[in-house]
């Protein structure tokens, strides 16, 4: 599914990486703890967290994750929006739950990772 | 090839940023994009624990055509048992540590599973070396 497609599918606010909405992800990760991300294998992966740190930005550009979805209403800082635009990260702002994102997400096709 | 970079204890804005400018070098170097994740991932971990857990460090990062060879040094506490410590879920973080994203006792034991080779030195009181070896460009894998 195209990263432009999710955005419009929950109705979301992309903060950086428009011009790369094109690109496709199929599976998905949520949570809040880096090191469990930075345990997986997983390629066209999209992170879904409540965590809105540089922390979450570096450890998507370790992993190769194309793309952030911060849930619960949390910000993106500045400085969190220049290291994801060095790494061709594409971060998107969702004002509800969790929850509510994977619900949709998954109905929509995206894949859990296991 | 030889690169340098200083890490500073407790700073969580820039941990992270050594381990950016490792990727590039290895991206630059047309390192296989596997290759490259397993070693930056382990990295990132490594580097996070200096910051997480000592006042500071060096990260020295010897690339050469079949072996990428990173040691990470660091004035810090050390670790009284290696042992216990490499073991999942073993954690001596503070709250900050893990309001941060990192804090589970993960660390270690994923260094391990991304690298070919990883060894671990300390002395309490005086400070961490933590070397990451992983083979690159290597024909059968
Ligand atoms: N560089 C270091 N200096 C001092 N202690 C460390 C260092 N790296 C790891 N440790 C110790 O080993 C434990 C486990 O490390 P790790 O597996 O990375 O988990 P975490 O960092 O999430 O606690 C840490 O909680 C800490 O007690
Ligand atoms: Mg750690």
């Amino acid at each position: 599914m195209k990263i432009s497609e999710i955005v419009s599918l929950l109705n979301a606010t992309m903060v950086c990486g428009r011009e790369l909405g094109e690109r496709e992800v199929e599976y998905g990760f949520a949570s809040d703890l880096m090191s469990d991300v930075l345990t997986l294998e997983t390629d066209n992966l999209l992170l879904i967290t409540g965590l809105a740190n540089n922390q979450a930005v570096r450890t998507a550009e370790m992993s190769d994750i194309p793309c952030i979805i911060f849930v619960r209403n949390k910000k993106v800082t500045q400085e969190m929006i220049e290291l994801a635009v060095e790494s061709n990260i594409t971060l998107i702002e969702y004002s509800s739950s969790m929850f509510k994102a994977i619900a949709i997400l998954s109905q929509a096709g995206i894949k859990p990772v296991f | 090839m030889v690169f340098e970079f200083e890490v500073q204890g407790g700073d969580f804005a820039t941990a992270g940023n050594a381990s950016s400018q490792i990727k590039k070098i290895l991206k630059q170097l047309n390192v296989d994009h596997r290759d490259i994740k397993r070693i930056v991932v382990a990295l990132y971990e490594a580097e996070v624990n200096i910051v997480a857990h000592a006042f500071k460090g060096r990260i020295i990062a010897n690339i050469d055509t079949s072996e990428v060879r990173i040691r990470l040094v660091d004035e810090g506490p050390g670790i009284p048992d290696i042992e216990l410590a490499m073991q999942q879920g073993y954690s001596t973080a503070s709250s900050e540590v893990r309001e941060m994203g990192f804090g589970a006792g993960m660390g270690l034991p994923n260094m391990k599973k991304n690298t070919d080779e990883m060894h671990v030195t300390s002395v309490v009181d005086k400070g961490t070396t933590v070397e990451l070896i992983v083979f690159i460009n290597q024909p059968t894998t």
